[in-house]
């Protein structure tokens, strides 16, 4: 540990993992091309060679039981099952299940698997006489998904669909966009209400995300408070209350202790930026201490069943929860504001503290609620992202960059602005994943900051003098 | 020498520390001198050594040349960053170059895999540097530095101080006095008569391309470019080093950072002593907390340093840019 090079690997959180993903996946199909072109004994070989070339591929949290499901229907002959096909299931370690499609070509592979990749790969050598693969198609199929019941379909006879395959995923992109776009609505609501009312750009806003996961977590996982024999089991569902209210000490706090007194001493904006970024850096670290680098999971619903809608999407009831959740608690915050007479006042802030201060409101109290339900909101996102992302200490810098595109994209201090932008930025991250690799997606977020700067600085719903 | 002194002054001293001192004198230009919030040095410092890297194993590009193509996408990347921003309020820079190294360090990470070889980094660059390595052959070792080592030190610091006259000189030079007047009032220096933004963007440039020479001493210094060393650590470690130093002199962030990076080395010297401690529970200083532990005093550095001495231990409280827009 003696230079900043020496700093051990950190586990990566799901979406930045599929890069070994990738590298998983073109072994398999290495694996594969052996297998078809050999053939027989030397098969089994080429597969160990596949399972073991990558070690770095390892299962995350406690492993579960998982269904892997799917149907086996052969274009060719009108959509006719394929019965008594191998299909073999390698979970995240590297395990093995094996199974075989029924009378009806569907199969049902139980398994039990960490939080991490799955692949599937058919044995096309047990293919019925006359039925073939589609051409180009693959024998092997990578899951990444955390659900319990993992769908997969492999392509047999012709392609005689009418839609391009790239366009059926349109739905469940739009149908993901939004739900991520919803949840960083919290947390960029919650970063526009503190820099309209104070000015200051938080660069340690992210860090207040992870502290809903991080937080939840302890609570309600039964893994002991580190380096303590105490350990709190509580139910998720009490875990989250009581999660928000910790949040909002944890802003009022923040306020009270640190912010006020730099307003105060007249502290500067930029020098108060430069303090944000400490901060935020500071509780990186610090949660990166306490959860020992880990990469965690919750214990509850984080593995819902998925359901199928129209066969155009899956969803799980968890997330639509969620959403209406975000939904609920935005139109809440958004009402508040608008029609209530501290809502008022907070924007009276918000527009000029001098004159607001001199018609009589108290300036320090309204710029702590706003701390106090900022930090709250941030946090209910960061608990839901935890269900996303998994439980880690890099959740903040994961979203940060997304929560500052989503600001600026609708508006900075603009409190319709801030959900408009990150419902667009969440949607934009999604669909852009139809073009470009999806490790790329968050760059997507990137193009749409730097563009919307060049033709309409203040942002969509953003006021003019804000910019300077 | 005990190791909690050696230890220390040989990090302080080695190809990593110039490659800071270098990040640290480029945000100097950007912070100190022009006002300029830049959060994303790392870019800077990744892009330069990777376009090195890259050029010179790849496409078999001769070192010097290698050097002027980092140079060159160096200066393509303050132009992403500055033109959309520096027309707007400072923050907007921050935000924009705070994605842009976390959107570098990811395209670095995951695409291009040919060339950038993901997580595993470029190496095998340093063949034509060597290759000119004055000292002897059997020299051993000197000050606790092998000669290999020396040789990147020898160049790096002599860059150093060249950077240091070349500064030195033009924040003296009539550029430099506009620059800093643009920190201290922008629209005071719009009704001389002085493009602003022109002057921004020159000060980026210049900033960054002192930053990538950072990248390509520390590739050198390495043997290697990875894309997690360019993380947002390196630019916050830079950025406590200009601030430690004292913004807005020339040689206070080479000071600040030589301190900074030993005392950061000399407390993961403690903690892996306390560490060894019978009495120490398990697991509360393993390795990795140890490197979250002291990056946290990083950042309770910053924070610290910021409100209590923002002039850092050398700079001049005037010449900071504290309240600029």
């Amino acid at each position: 540990m003696r230079t900043a090079h020496t700093i051990p690997p950190r586990p990566q959180p799901r979406r930045g993992q599929r890069s070994t993903g990738a590298a998983f996946l073109a072994a398999s199909l290495l694996a594969v091309l052996t297998f078809v072109t050999l053939a027989g004994p030397l098969s089994a070989a080429a597969h160990a060679a596949a399972s073991t070339s990558s070690p770095t591929q390892a299962c995350e949290g406690t492993p579960i039981e998982k269904t892997v499901k799917g149907t086996l229907v052969n274009n060719a002959d009108d959509g006719a099952p394929v019965p008594g096909v191998a299909i073999l299931v390698t979970n995240c370690d590297g395990e093995e299940f094996p199974g075989e499609t029924a009378e009806d070509g569907s199969f049902e592979i139980p398994i039990t698997s960490g939080f991490g990749i799955v692949t599937v790969t058919l044995d096309p050598d047990t293919l019925p006489e006359g039925v073939t693969m589609r051409e180009g198609a693959r024998t092997t199929n990578t899951l990444t998904g955390n659900l319990t019941t993992l769908n997969t379909t492999f392509l047999i006879g012709p392609d005689n669909r009418t839609l391009d395959n790239k366009w059926d995923r349109v739905p469940g992109l739009i149908y993901s966009g939004l739900l991520f776009g919803l949840i960083i609505a919290l947390a960029a609501l919650g970063l526009n209400m503190i820099y309209g009312t104070t000015g200051l750009t938080n660069f340690a806003h992210g860090e207040l995300v992870s502290f809903g996961a991080i937080v939840t977590f302890f609570l309600s996982s039964g893994v002991g408070i580190p380096f303590t024999d105490a350990e709190i089991n509580l139910p998720f569902l009490v875990a989250v209350p009581i999660t928000i209210v910790l949040a909002m000490g944890f802003g009022w706090l923040q306020d009270s202790w640190l912010w006020r007194p730099l307003r105060r001493r007249g502290t500067g904006l930029i020098a108060a930026m430069i303090v944000t970024i400490g901060l935020g850096f500071f509780l990186r670290n610090m949660y990166a201490y306490f959860t020992g680098s880990r990469f965690e999971t919750y214990d509850e619903y984080f593995t819902p069943a998925g359901k199928s809608f129209q066969g155009l999407f899956t969803y799980t009831d968890r997330d639509l929860l969620i959403g209406a959740i975000c939904i609920l608690t935005l139109a809440v915050v958004i009402a508040g504001l608008s029609y209530t007479r501290l809502g008022r006042a907070t924007r009276a802030v918000a527009d000029n503290p001098a004159l607001a201060a001199a018609t009589g409101i108290n300036v320090d109290r309204v710029i702590s609620l706003v701390w106090i339900v900022g930090t709250a909101l941030t946090a209910l996102a960061g608990i839901f992202l935890g269900f996303q992302l998994g439980v880690t200490y890099q959740i903040g810098q994961l979203t940060l960059l997304l929560l500052f595109a989503a600001i600026t994209v609708g508006g900075l201090g603009s409190i319709w602005g801030a959900v408009l932008g990150a419902v667009i930025i969440g949607l934009l991250t999604d669909l852009s994943t139809l073009f470009i690799p999806s490790d790329l997606k968050n760059a997507g977020a990137l193009f749409l900051l730097i563009l919307i700067l060049l033709v309409r600085p203040q942002g969509l719903l953003g006021r003019r003098e804000r910019i300077g | 020498m005990p190791d909690f002194i050696s230890i220390p002054l040989h990090d302080g001293f080695s190809p990593i520390a110039i490659s800071f001192v270098l990040a640290a004198m480029g945000l100097n230009v950007h912070f100190g001198y022009a006002g300029l919030l830049n959060f994303g040095q790392a870019a800077f410092s990744a892009v330069g050594g990777y376009a090195m890297a890259v050029t010179i194993v790849s496409f078999d590009v001769p070192f010097l040349p290698a050097i002027l193509l980092g140079l060159v996408a160096s200066v393509l990347l303050s132009l992403v960053m500055g033109i959309p921003t520096l027309r707007l309020r400072a923050d907007y820079l921050a935000i924009v170059t705070i994605a842009v190294a976390e959107v570098v360090r990811l395209i670095f990470t995951t695409s291009f895999k040919d060339y950038f070889n993901a997580r595993d980094g470029v190496s095998g660059f340093t063949g034509t540097f060597r290759s000119w390595n004055p000292y002897p052959t059997d020299m051993g070792r000197f000050l606790t530095f092998n000669r290999v080592d020396l040789w990147v030190m020898t160049v790096g610091w002599i860059l150093v101080a060249l950077i240091c006259v070349f500064l030195f000189a033009i924040m003296r030079s009539p550029w430099g006095r506009v620059l800093k007047s643009i920190r201290e009032d922008e629209d005071a220096v719009t009704a001389l008569g002085k493009n602003v933004y022109s002057y921004k963007l020159q000060a980026l440039i210049l900033g960054g391309l002192i930053g990538s020479t950072g990248g390509f001493i520390g590739a050198l210094g390495l043997a290697s470019v990875q894309p997690d060393t360019f993380n947002t650590e390196f630019t916050f470690i830079a950025f406590t080093m200009l601030i430690l130093g004292g913004a807005a002199r020339v040689l206070s962030p080479v000071a600040g950072a030589v301190i900074f990076w030993s005392l950061l080395s000399l407390i993961a010297v403690i903690l892996a002593d306390l560490s060894t401690l019978s009495w120490m529970p398990d697991g509360l200083l393993d390795n990795t907390r140890i490197g979250n532990l002291r990056f946290a005093a990083v950042g309770l550095a910053l924070m610290l340093l910021m409100i209590y001495r923002p002039q850092g231990l050398f700079g001049d409280k005037k010449e900071i840019a504290l309240d600029a827009r």
